[in-house]
């Protein structure tokens, strides 16, 4: 057959493999993810007066109302840690992960005029995402540590340890969770709508199934196991152990959460490959 | 040996109509039930030819029906077809922003495309910043972008706006910018979707020229979809056309546009469905029109340039004043000239027939439209402006008669001598 004797570079056809990634072509698009990075930045900061000051201004408002609200009225503990460094702690890895979780849950609804004029790995988009959404939290986390570092030699009651060296991997987990999540929920939103509905209340709610403004401690041991579902439990008691030396932490936790995160990242690849290639047909 | 670049071997898509809604669900269970089953979707039986103007029975449409056609590496292809006949459809195809529903294409080399300009464009950020977001999007690396950044810049002629935000340009400036971006791109494979209607004529002759030594000179493979069919005449060397999601013609790129004008014109119409306007139309009906014989609600007109062409009109007057029959003849929009029926011939009423006769030569090759009327003494009048189109048919005899040298045939209007000096 004359097919057989030319080089196709490339068959288009309705045939989709499920965990055919093309990271090789992702790989080939990384400065497209790079622009979309810098376009995250860039447009964020455009005519304004404070710029980049407002990735800092946002979380240290939130944390000051939380030590107000959950610390002050609410008196709940903190596993006695320093109220602003538990809270601040909180507040800037739960930021990551929502952010990441909503921005790539309304990935195809939103870049849906980019996806139907050009192709381009749909994988860059939730990808791109991810890493300016790491930047930002490269910048709320340096805030954290400047916070941390004045507790622990001015105040002397924060207790970092070897742990800390975990944060890289607590980040790489909570990225591929949010991808996950978000690719499911974009994947499943391009045809039937109800599910973006659900995410704007959808990831409050989820914050308060968190230990986000509580520690897993604080929790009556009956209703201990419904947190320890949740994967992120292990990541938020994870970071506070390792920089505040407080809470209830233990490796298997930490083991559940990479499996869930990972069986969740997988399914969202699926999903999201399979919508992938006619999604523009129904969004 | 002509090198295939792009292989459709029966490509379809197909398209559901109306909303996307609760019934979708349960297409999509019932769907997915028979696919457990092993059984073929059941809706991919029920489609139909997608022709917008009927209505259709199914919700499921064929936008585009088991298309076959095969590319040559340095060709430059216009696909032509009516709003709805699946152009974009295939484009998109091609691009791999969807994918076809049955069938297969094998491309070779990469592909770049262009089915709108300055996509991905972010109003808040600057020329400088757009030329490269743009550029990565079309798949361009940063290093090739810096590369062609000065070139880029100096094809779209916005150099002093280039550090203000896009969202600060004319609608102009915009195309332009978008369009220096695509035409830059180093892809083996071009495709253009209608992109140029905008942006004024100077820079869509710039862009032409540009697309011209696309193909010319780099040899590389472009797919056009215009309807601007001077342009398409132009730039294109052969042509696909398409009518309700199939290919009817494909060749040269004249054959395929005189296959066009030929399907796109007066044969869905019969001159009972034509209105004409005026206070005389209720005492002056026109009853048949003939062509050099020939009727033109029936057959698609064609005259050698050479021929004279005669012109019935056959009506009925009730009219108590004399009247004219009058034409005019158009094309492209412009009035060439008009002739009125002869002062002897004017008569109270009854049937009669206006004959008028065009002689050869004057019109050069292309597509005219008819335009028919009356008055009478009393300033009334009947009027239409489009009744039919023909075509002057291309001779590509020794005087080179090809359409594009103008709209009159000089040469039965003037002479030409050298004096040798």
């Amino acid at each position: 057959m004359e097919n057989n004797q030319q080089k196709w570079t490339e068959v288009i056809s309705s045939e989709t493999s499920i965990f055919k990634l093309n990271l090789d072509e992702v790989w080939r698009y990384k400065d497209l993810l790079f622009m979309f990075v810098k376009r995250d930045f860039v447009t964020f900061y455009k005519q304004t007066i404070l710029g980049p000051l407002w990735f800092i201004i946002q979380p240290l408002l939130t944390t000051i109302m939380y030590v107000i609200i959950f610390g002050n009225l609410a008196k709940i503990s903190t596993d006695e840690s320093p109220k602003i460094v538990f809270y601040l702690a909180g507040v800037s890895i739960w930021g990551y992960f929502s952010e990441t979780l909503t921005k790539t849950a309304s990935v195809f609804t939103t870049n849906a005029n980019i996806f139907g004029k050009v192709y381009f790995p749909r994988l860059i988009m939730p990808l791109s995402l991810v890493v300016s959404g790491m930047i930002k939290f490269g910048v709320q986390f340096s805030i954290f540590i400047a916070v941390l570092l004045y507790y622990f030699f001015v105040q002397g009651n924060v207790y970092p340890n070897a742990y800390v060296l975990l944060t890289p991997f607590l980040l790489f987990l909570m990225a591929i969770l949010a991808l996950g999540l978000g690719m499911i929920i974009s994947s499943m939103t391009t045809k039937y709508k109800d599910l973006s509905y659900l995410i704007s209340f959808g990831i409050q709610l989820f914050m308060y199934a968190t230990p986000v403004v509580y520690p897993l401690s604080s929790i009556p041991e009956k209703y201990k196991f419904i947190l320890l579902l949740n994967p992120l439990t292990a990541i938020f008691e994870c970071f506070r152990y390792a920089f505040l030396g407080t809470g209830a932490f233990e490796m298997s936790m930490l083991v559940y959460g990479t499996v869930v995160s990972i069986v969740i990242l997988i399914m969202g690849i699926i999903v999201f490959n399979k919508v992938e290639k006619n999604f523009i047909d129904t969004v | 040996m002509s090198n295939i670049v792009i292989k459709a071997e029966n490509i379809s898509k197909q398209y559901r109509l109306g909303n996307v809604g609760t019934g979708t669900l349960s297409h999509d269970l019932n769907r997915w039930w028979s696919q457990i089953r092993g059984k073929e979707d059941p809706y991919l039986k029920i489609g139909e030819a997608n022709d917008r103007s009927i209505k259709g029975e199914s919700d499921y449409v064929w936008s585009l029906r088991d298309l076959n056609f095969e590319i040559n590496q340095g060709d430059v292809v216009g696909i032509i077809g009516r709003n709805g006949a699946g152009k974009s459809t295939l484009l998109k195809l091609l691009s791999k922003v969807t994918k076809p529903t049955t069938g297969k294409i094998y491309t070779k080399g990469r592909i770049a495309s262009l089915l709108e300009v300055g996509t991905g464009f972010h109003p808040e950020m600057t020329g400088r910043e757009n030329i490269y977001l743009n550029g990565a999007i079309l798949g361009m690396s940063k290093k090739e972008i810096a590369r062609k950044f000065d070139e880029i810049v100096d094809f779209s002629g916005v150099e002093r706006y280039i550090d203000t935000p896009v969202k600060r340009y004319s609608s102009g400036m915009y195309v332009r910018l978008a369009f220096a971006v695509a035409a830059h791109l180093e892809s083996e494979i071009l495709i253009i979707d209608e992109v140029l209607s905008v942006g004024d004529a100077e820079f869509q002759k710039k862009c032409l020229g540009k697309m011209n030594d696309v193909s010319s000179k780099e040899g590389r493979t472009v797919l056009f979809v215009s309807h601007n069919l001077g342009s398409l005449s132009s730039l294109c060397r052969t042509g696909i056309l398409l009518q309700n999601g199939s290919i009817v013609g494909d060749g040269t790129i004249h054959e395929v546009l005189a296959k066009y004008a030929s399907l796109n014109l007066n044969l869905l119409r019969t001159l009972d469905t034509i209105r004409f306007d005026g206070p005389l139309n209720t005492s002056i009906s026109i009853t048949n029109i003939l062509i050099n014989n020939s009727d033109p609600f029936k057959d698609y007109i064609h005259i050698a340039p050479q021929n004279e062409i005669s012109l019935d009109v056959h009506a009925h007057s009730s009219c108590k004043n004399p009247i004219r029959i009058l034409f005019s003849l158009f094309k492209d929009g412009n009035r060439l000239f008009s002739m009125h029926d002869v002062p002897e011939h004017l008569f109270q009423n009854g049937n009669f027939i206006s004959r008028f006769v065009i002689s050869p030569s004057i019109l050069r090759p292309g597509i005219y439209t008819l335009a028919i009327g009356a008055h009478s003494s009393k300033e009334e009048w009947l009027w239409n402006d489009s009744v039919f189109d023909f075509e002057i048919t291309d001779i590509f005899d020794e005087n080179n008669d090809r359409r594009d040298f103008g709209i009159l045939n000089v040469k039965t209007l003037s002479k030409s001598e050298r004096i040798i000096l």
